[in-house]
């Protein structure tokens, strides 16, 4: 006991005299989380708050270009500007550049006419008989071109989905308004009453969306609550890259040598590493939280609210830290030199990170990936973070999650001790 | 009749996949209480010999054995009985001399009293007492010498092996530190010691072994061999056994 206990004061004397080494451990992770969050911040008020920039070339001189127009204004996520020719499609690169436009919408020459045609080649068989339905129905007036949807590339592929998903309901609502007003005077005999117009085409029932938790809060989460868990479990097994480094200069040190030809055994040393860079990794985790729930809302970010369950989020801290030091000790136990440590570590720690669900959800991921992903650590902590931040959980809702945790980290254990037996290291 | 510091019987090693060094029915014994000098030229097995010594490498066949304790056997409780004074400079240059003694010091199993008694006493016999607190890191050569030494002899070895552990040092530490091996030894340590300085080891060591590619070539006490062989000095019965040509 009195061994360990001289080598975590001598591991934190070395730790706390390196200040460089202390403020990249502390102000690096930081400074990422705030980056990452600020920048996934912006992303969520550009969808949810900002409007995005549309150029809108109508060369369609009938009144539905100009009703799809007025349809695309009322969704209300778009900042519009309205121009009556397209032109060129290099020109439309260009207004985009010059309008700093992300999207830009072409309306084609004859899209009233075809709209018009198609309402009523369907009024004219919803009407007819049943038999005469089955006969081959008479094709619309000719567009003389589609409907075409320009995008800056920078707009990742969900984002552009949304964007189009909202073009095509106005363009929709214009169809089902031809459509409807067709049947009505094709039965009436006159025009549809505006009240009508409005109820069948706007009275859609509304849908609210609900985030689910598990405590029965409804607030919805923030780039906060996303982003702090999640880019602070990779900042703790970014300890890899100091620790790493330390394991492989000491084992290859004289001081090493000498401490295999004393008494007291080289896991000695590997407990306080566990120990003093176990305490760093949570203390980092600490100082972050601290950071998104106190300074956030100064720094303009949305406020990080801790979960109720404290204790639950020590217990998932520590096991996380715990894990991300064992992983760095096997790094450092199996690299040769410090540069084989940092390479392989900062890698592998981007590979587990990505598929641990920081970089892209899991749920995304493709089939063949599932299974694999339950192998990277950082994949568990975050479903316990989650669990923790997103869903209102208590400790008993991520139990599961943090013993997938240990058992990882058992594993990697094992690795090491493997590592330090071949090796003739202890 | 006392036993052997040392003695190594039918000894075997090779490391694996590599060409060069390697022991076979190899021999040698150590007397309690000597100033034995290994010497030989560049890849002769002097620090191998001294890692298998040491515990640091296990040997495939034989024995070694120390003050009648196989090191095989006993590789933790045989770490007590010994010293170890590295080469390579082995402390942490990040830590005082005195936090250095101090944490090899639980190492090596002893209580804070003794700790700190042996910590004031090593500072002061080595000259060090005036630079204890300062970061090893900022020592001259010698100083960093001395503290290699002094974690060497914290425990009171009965035996201490020494590789090369004045080189790079001033005529000044290195005076100091030969002068304090000899005291120890008079103490009862033994010492075993390899270095390529001749003189400084004709004027530690009272007997020595010559060994060339894993096999002792000439063993004996000094003054005896220089008169056998007819030299005034270690290093002209040096390059008589071990040749002239270059080594690696």
């Amino acid at each position: 006991m009195q061994t360990l206990k001289a080598t975590i004061i001598k591991d934190l004397k070395i730790l706390l005299r390196d200040r460089v080494g202390l403020f990249m451990m502390f102000f690096m992770p930081i400074l990422l989380v705030v980056v990452i969050t600020s920048v996934q911040n912006s992303t969520f008020e550009l969808v949810n708050n900002n409007k995005v920039s549309l150029l809108v070339y109508n060369d369609d001189n009938g009144p539905l270009g100009r009703e799809l127009v007025e349809g695309i204004k009322k969704i209300g996520i778009f900042k519009m500007q309205v121009t009556d020719s397209a032109g060129y499609v290099l020109d439309i690169s260009r207004q985009m550049h010059e309008k700093d436009a992300l999207v830009a919408l072409m309306i084609p020459p004859g899209f009233t006419s075809y709209i018009q045609s198609k309402a009523d080649e369907i009024s004219t068989r919803a009407l007819s008989d049943p038999d005469s339905a089955k006969q081959t129905p008479s094709r619309p007036a000719a567009i003389s071109d589609s409907m075409k949807m320009y995008y800056h590339p920078v707009m990742q592929a969900s984002f552009r989905q949304s964007v189009e998903g909202a073009l095509r309901s106005a363009v929709q609502v214009i169809q089902g308004e031809a459509i409807v007003k067709k049947l009505y005077e094709a039965v009436n005999q006159k025009e549809v009453p505006a009240d009508l117009e409005n109820q069948i085409l706007f009275g859609q029932l509304p849908i609210s969306e609900i985030p689910v938790s598990r405590s029965g809060s409804r607030s919805i989460p923030n780039a906060s609550q996303h982003n702090v868990p999640a880019w602070t479990i990779f900042a703790m097994f970014f300890i890899v890259i100091s620790l790493g480094g330390i394991m492989v200069r000491e084992k290859n040190s004289g001081s090493f040598i000498r401490l295999k030809t004393m008494p007291a055994g080289y896991l000695n040393a590997l407990f306080s590493k566990q120990i003093v860079y176990g305490m760093v990794t949570v203390l980092q985790a600490a100082v972050i939280f601290t950071i998104g729930n106190k300074l956030f809302p100064f720094i303009g970010l949305p406020v990080l609210h801790l979960p109720k369950d404290i204790w639950a989020l020590v217990i998932v801290t520590v096991v996380c830290g715990y894990c991300a030091v064992n992983y760095a000790i096997c790094v450092g136990v199996y690299a040769n030199t410090p540069e084989q440590s940092n390479g392989f570590g900062a890698i592998s720690i981007l590979i587990l990170a990505a598929l641990g669900g920081l970089l892209v959800p899991s749920f995304a991921m493709p089939a063949h990936l599932q299974k694999i992903i339950q192998l990277s650590p950082l994949h568990w902590a975050l479903e316990a973070y989650y669990g923790l931040f997103l869903e209102g959980g208590k400790l008993r809702d991520i139990w599961m999650n943090i013993l997938s945790l240990l058992g990882i980290t058992f594993l990697i254990e094992g690795i090491t001790l493997y590592g330090l037996k071949s090796k003739n290291l202890i | 009749m006392s036993i052997p510091a040392i003695t190594i019987h039918d000894l075997a090693f090779h490391y694996p996949r590599q060409e060069g060094i390697c022991f076979e029915n190899f021999n040698l014994e150590i007397g309690a209480g000597e100033r034995f000098g290994l010497f030989g030229p560049n890849g002769a097995g002097k620090t191998t010999l001294m890692n298998l010594m040491t515990g640091l490498l296990k040997y495939e066949k034989g024995s070694i054995r120390l003050l009648g304790h196989e090191i095989k056997a006993h590789p933790k409780s045989v770490n007590t009985i010994f010293g170890f004074v590295p080469q390579d400079l082995s402390y942490y240059p990040e830590l005082t001399a005195r936090e250095n003694l101090a944490f090899y010091g639980a190492w090596y199993g002893l209580d804070r009293k003794v700790i700190r008694s042996r910590t004031k006493e090593l500072l002061e016999v080595l000259g060090l007492t005036s630079d204890e607190n300062r970061l090893v890191r900022n020592f001259s050569g010698g100083m960093k010498r001395r503290v290699n030494l002094a974690i060497g002899v914290m425990h009171h070895p009965k035996v201490l092996f020494l590789d090369e552990p004045t080189v790079g040092v001033d005529v000044q530490s290195r005076h100091h530190i030969i002068g304090y091996l000899k005291k120890q030894n008079e103490l009862g340590t033994t010492l075993i010691y390899t270095s390529h300085q001749l003189e400084e080891a004709a004027e530690l060591c009272n007997k020595i072994a010559l060994i060339d590619k894993g096999k002792i070539v000439a063993h004996d006490k000094l003054d005896d061999l220089l008169d056998k062989h007819g030299h005034e000095g270690l290093e002209g019965l040096f390059l008589e056994l071990t040749g002239k040509r270059f080594r690696d």
